[in-house]
């Protein structure tokens, strides 16, 4: 290399040099950059636990530098409140998808939210079960064609798909969250914001953070890539508007617990320190 | 000078516990295993420990994972329907090598059963406490000042061994009260390299890890795996043999169908009935070699159970036809008397015949 030459692009440190086994098309590729990105720039790899949970991303354990923990299906959020609870000066993150998070692991989910656990949660949407081909998943929408909703998903047996973040919102553990998506340049700059937000607020303590992202699975929807972030942008952003769900900080509060302090301000006995006064 | 404590057999698991090096509890609300939970939730704060009360047995064992991963001493305790939850977790931590403690306070069932002390768990603990070829070490205490023992003990061999390690109580022996020597608290535990604590940059990342997609490493796994079953087989077997050294009828009891038939055998030795008890304190492994001690003079093994017959399969495999088994038993959450049990050595003497 000359001089002149200096690297402006490389693969993170935090991303290992092995070949990940999602297919072509996959937007994991781009997210799991970002985390690693971040990783890096943050200066964390040595403290990080990341929590990869049965789904695609599961093999990811492979593929992220730091210590790397596979869990059951839909268990993350448990594995990764313990993990957090030994070693409180670690950073915790969990990188789950939709069915694991908000189907079978939705309890696990909501308790670690509401017990304000400070990790960072990465929540892949893609409105359906990608490593069992295809199924549909709770955040499937109203009559999408899966492989078990073949005539389109029917609402009045199947349900309504749950908006995770607008239902987490409502939670006084929770710190922050933010959908966002990385169909487009702009779009995985912001989404490299949010996910880095994410994880500096788990080392200033400021509480538990989820970064849902709305994404794709060209393989099971049967589309091109292109076609369908296409697809994504005219169908699920309507169901699944893009921005801040709840930002304590932004709010004027240092934490997650200062917020939900002020939020029961009126409760007396949740203030026993107001006894008296 | 340690002074002995009158303790409930929960209070004691706990307590023991949290001497053997323990400090984090995750648990969820069950009869009866209950004022083991309470205890941790009263003691943990005090000891720089963690008491989380989860939100189901099912995120309870998996926190158990969580911190059995990140290195940590753990435990969770359970009552049989909450056990059947953590099948999953069990079994996610036998394919991961990791260790931790299981209590299981057993009541009777199955379904949601009762609240009263049972022993229909052992075929769970033993054969299939989840998914897939594993096995736990399991600890059949059968006095107070032995839950206290192997819940101490089980730590030891859960970090030796990698392997997830049970304590199969029941509601008799967790509500009852006795007289306890506690052992002393440990200050040094064993060092874990393989735990993913942060690699800080020393050395290569550590992986928790259950998924093999390649049938032959996962072959080759859960084989080297037996193989260390095979050690603990031969390292670990733990029972009792009590009145056995001439006994015609042996008895085979474990935990607190076991005191019930001690006291069928010291009154069947009244009578002059060459009746002894074998006591099984490691159900897996269970203990063979307890057995083969026994089998130049059994003329009978008659196995008195708190359940419709389980651990009287491994008594018949162990004696593989060269002395009959025969089986008693009462369920749903009774407690054989030490009357009904001697009736049955009296007809097993009488049907041996002198």
């Amino acid at each position: 290399m000359s001089a002149e030459e200096k690297v402006v692009f490389e693969r993170p440190h935090a991303l290992l040099p092995v070949i990940t086994n999602y297919c072509p098309g996959c937007p994991h590729g781009i997210v799991h950059r970002l985390v690693a990105e971040t990783i890096d720039e943050l200066g964390i790899e040595g403290e990080t636990v990341g929590v990869a949970p049965v789904g695609c991303a599961v093999t990811s354990v492979d593929f992220f530098g730091c210590d790397m923990i596979e869990a059951a299906h839909g268990r993350a959020p448990a594995v990764a409140t313990a993990v957090k609870r030994v070693h409180p000066n670690n950073v915790v993150f969990a990188y789950q998808g939709d069915g694991d998070l908000a189907s079978i692991g939705m309890a696990e989910t909501v308790h670690a939210a509401t017990r304000g656990e400070n990790i960072t949660v990465i929540f892949i949407n893609n409105a359906i079960y990608g490593m069992t081909g295809g199924q549909m998943a709770p955040t499937s929408l109203p009559h999408q064609i899966t492989q078990t909703s073949p005539y389109g998903r029917d609402t009045t047996t199947a349900g309504f798909p749950i908006r995770v973040s607008e239902l987490l919102s409502s939670l006084d553990g929770v710190a922050y969250l933010e959908r966002v998506t990385v169909d487009s340049p702009k779009n995985v700059r912001k989404a490299k914001k949010a996910i880095k937000k994410a994880f500096q607020n788990q080392i200033d303590g400021v509480g538990y953070s989820l970064i849902e992202v709305v994404s794709t699975c060209p393989t099971n929807w049967g589309l091109s890539p292109q076609d369908s972030f296409n697809w994504m942008r005219e169908n699920m952003l309507p169901y699944y508007p893009l921005g801040v769900y709840k930002d304590v900080v932004a709010d004027g509060f240092a934490n997650a617990a200062e917020a939900a302090a002020a939020r029961s301000a009126d409760c007396p006995v949740a203030h026993p320190e107001k006894a008296g006064a | 000078m340690a002074e002995k404590v009158l303790m409930k057999g929960n209070e004691a698991m706990a307590e023991s516990a949290i001497r053997a090096g323990c400090r984090f509890f995750f648990g969820y609300p069950i009869t009866p295993q209950t004022e083991l939970a309470a205890y941790m939730s009263k003691q943990m704060p005090k000891c720089g420990g963690t008491y989380l009360q989860a939100e189901s047995e099912i995120a309870a064992i998996n926190m158990v994972y969580g911190a059995s991963a990140a290195g940590a001493r753990v435990m969770t305790s359970s009552s049989s329907p909450g056990i059947s939850l953590k099948g999953e977790g069990i079994s996610y931590m036998a394919g991961c090598d990791l260790p931790g403690v299981i209590v299981n306070v057993q009541r009777g069932g199955p379904g949601l059963g009762g609240i009263q002390p049972s022993q229909s768990d052992y075929w769970q603990a033993t054969r299939a406490t989840g998914h897939g070829d594993f096995q736990i070490m399991v600890y059949a205490p059968s006095t107070v000042q032995e839950m206290a023992d192997y819940a101490y003990l089980a730590f030891d061999k859960a970090d030796e061994y990698r392997i997830p390690v049970m304590i199969l109580a029941d509601g008799m022996l967790g509500q009852m009260m006795e007289p306890v020597l506690m052992p002393e608290p440990k200050d040094e535990l064993p060092e874990k390299p393989w735990a993913t604590t942060g690699h800080k940059n020393e050395r290569k990342h550590n992986i928790v890890d259950s998924l093999y997609l390649t049938p032959d490493a996962l072959e080759r796994l859960n084989r080297e795996r037996f193989e260390r079953y095979e050690v603990i087989k031969a390292n670990e077997q733990r029972a009792e043999l009590f009145m056995c050294d001439d006994a015609e009828i042996v008895l085979v009891a474990f935990g607190a169908s076991a005191r019930i038939a001690r006291s069928a055998v010291v009154a069947a030795r009244e009578q002059g009935i060459k009746a002894g008890l074998i006591r099984p304190i490691t159900l897996w492994p269970f203990p063979t070699d307890a057995f083969e001690s026994v089998m130049d003079t059994a003329r009978d093994f008659l196995v008195v159970e708190m359940n419709m017959g389980q651990m009287v399969e491994d008594v018949r495999l162990v004696s593989e036809g060269r002395v009959p088994v025969e089986f008693f038993g009462r369920t749903g959450g009774i407690i054989p008397t030490p009357a009904e049990v001697l009736k049955r050595i009296e007809a097993a003497h009488e049907r041996v015949g002198e």
